[in-house]
């Protein structure tokens, strides 16, 4: 276990009457990438943007790189690169005007910034339209623009607020690239997402976000588990539901849903139950099952469930 | 808050990143060639537009229209400077370009400097063009070099102050939208003034904001200076008879205010 790049102590900000965050912790190791899901308002952006320097927490403390990043924002710039939910580059310019401009915002030197900016278009396939007004960029090649101006100082830590928000499924396969490509080269990445596939695909840690405070943390497969496996059963005859609906609720402790008139579905405590024990139960009470089968839940029904309306919130960890 | 090496190596950087932003700046306009079109066009329309539109039927003490409106328009093209800096600024902060600014290692203030700078020098453009349009209508300067390299001056200094009150309006509508529509209000404040026609015809309140009104006691100052008519003389009300004193005034106080609020606001820029 090596030590965290990025460290977030109880964080409090406000806006006026709304609390964002309210004692947010988050830790996350050297060279992996932590996934940050919560639902609309659960403070993701705010998180981002306090951890990026752009804003102070009210209360609480962080350190990125080794700094912190409200005494040592300067030092902390100097290692992070932000790309927030717009593509924030100059439309009017060309992809590469605009490398180079950044660029030399960073401070390298004339011939530096030229020769990061064709080896960053040329690496991520943006040679092509290097020359072309970004205002003509379809909506990926201008996040992808606007994901490698972040790399002009190869960043230890990368914050992606929303990174693939909006983007065609082809679009986001290219973004996600990228961001593998760079996690190989040792870049740690904080991404939030609502996207959970995303997470599910990209992150190695998982933090649930909800009303300004880390519900849950924990590797996506791990967080899975958490909530048990879920059963669906799809009955052979509609007349069997009311029976079929008795067996499950007894096994499971809770009522099934209901898709339709033949499909149920229900999440079991734990995951010690055997499939042919299932079978075995329905069969005793005269139901006829064309399908029964038991698969571990989707991220979606581990985040539904955790930021859910419902009184069942689990603290994991 | 930065931890920079010195406060001299911090100020070479804010000029460096500040010039790197006028850099972008000009190659925004390299990138739109309407855009320059419409700068090069605008001040030779305006000339011939007011020179003989206006001065078909218009009668000026002292002579000439042209010679009379020439320090009008010059007066008028900077008042409206404020609106460019104040779109663009908003629009970089709507599209979220700011943010990426205050997330990088460059100068806190290169960003207003580097907008304002850049204006500056479009500024100069527009007015060397206006000239050159002034000249040909046959208006020109009168009392020597020295006092027409004054009266340039003085626009580029009140153009610059005025340039940073856009600044703190960019970020204050923090919205390119709502700056485009806020921009044609520019317009009358350079009309309720003595660069179009003379105050004297107006009724008292409304010749008191013209007298007043920092349009007016440039048009005057560069009347003086260039040696056109409708100067300083006659008038009573203090801007207009110490003109270049009044300009100057103006450009102070506009700094004062607008600098150290863009700067705060720029700084505190959602935090």
């Amino acid at each position: 276990m090596t030590d965290p790049i990025v460290v977030a102590e109880g964080l409090h900000k406000s806006f006026g009457t709304t609390q964002a965050l309210r004692g947010l912790d988050l830790s996350v190791p050297k060279g992996t990438v932590c996934g940050v899901l919560g639902p609309n308002g659960a403070g993701k952006t705010t998180a981002v943007r306090i951890l990026a320097t752009l804003s102070d927490p009210d209360a609480g403390h962080a350190r990125v790189a080794g700094y912190d990043v409200v005494r040592e924002a300067g030092r902390v710039r100097e290692k992070i690169g932000l790309a927030g939910q717009y593509a924030a580059v100059d439309e009017v310019l060309t992809g590469r005007s605009n490398l180079r401009m950044f660029g030399r915002l960073y401070h390298l030197s004339r011939h530096e910034a030229h020769r990061r900016a064709d080896e960053l278009l040329e690496r991520f396939g943006l040679m092509e339209a290097a020359d072309r007004q970004v205002a003509g960029y379809s909506g990926g090649m201008r996040r992808r623009l606007d994901l490698i101006t972040c790399l002009i100082l190869r960043p230890e830590v990368l914050f992606l607020d929303e990174p693939t928000t909006g983007l065609d499924p082809r679009s986001r396969g290219e973004i996600w690239e990228s961001i593998r490509e760079l996690v190989a080269d040792g870049t740690t990445v904080l991404l939030t997402t609502q996207y959970l596939d995303e997470a599910d695909h990209l992150a190695d840690d998982i933090a649930v976000i909800d009303h300004g405070r880390v519900i849950a943390t924990g590797p996506p497969e791990e967080l899975k588990a958490t909530i048990g496996d879920r059963l669906d059963v799809t009955l052979a005859d509609p007349a069997a539901l009311g029976s079929a609906v008795t067996v499950l609720s007894s096994l499971a402790g809770t009522e099934p849903t209901t898709a339709d008139s033949v499909r149920l579905s229900v999440p079991l405590p734990g995951s010690g139950f055997r499939l042919a024990e299932i079978v075995r139960e329905l069969d005793r009470a005269g139901v006829a099952a064309a399908d029964v089968s038991l698969r571990r839940p989707t991220l979606d029904e581990v985040f539904l469930r955790l930021t859910g309306p419902s009184d069942q919130k689990e603290h994991v960890r | 808050m930065t931890v920079s090496p010195s406060p001299l190596g911090r100020l070479r950087w804010t000029l460096a990143d500040g010039m790197t932003l006028v850099g972008r700046e000009l190659g925004r306009l390299r990138q739109a060639p309407g855009q320059i079109i419409g700068l090069l066009v605008f001040p030779a329309v305006m000339v011939l537009l007011f020179g003989y539109v206006f001065g078909s039927a218009i009668r000026v003490p002292g002579g000439d229209y042209r010679e009379y409106l020439m320090p009008g328009l010059f007066a008028m093209v900077t008042f409206t400077a404020p609106q460019g800096v104040m779109v663009r600024m908003a629009g970089d902060a709507s599209r979220g370009v700011m943010d990426r600014f205050r997330s990088m290692p460059t100068a806190r203030l290169a960003v207003p400097f580097g907008q304002t700078g850049s204006d500056v020098l479009a500024g100069l453009l527009l007015v060397a063009i206006m000239a050159g349009a002034g000249l040909l209508v046959g208006w020109q300067p009168h009392r020597g070099l020295a006092l027409t390299v004054q009266a340039f001056l003085l626009i580029v200094v009140l153009r610059y102050a005025l340039s940073w009150a856009g600044v703190y309006l960019g970020l204050l509508t923090k919205d390119e939208q709502t700056a485009n529509n806020l921009a044609p209000l520019f317009l009358p404040v350079t009309m309720i003034s003595s660069a179009f026609v003379p105050t004297g015809g107006m009724p008292g309140w409304l010749r008191f904001l013209a007298d007043w009104n920092p349009v007016s006691a440039l048009t005057a100052a560069l009347r003086d200076l260039f040696g056109n008519p409708g100067g300083s003389a006659g008038s009573t009300a203090w801007p207009i008879e110490h003109p270049v004193a009044a300009v100057l005034l103006w450009s102070a106080v506009l700094l004062v205010v607008f600098v150290p609020l863009s700067v705060r606001t720029y700084r505190r820029w959602g935090r």
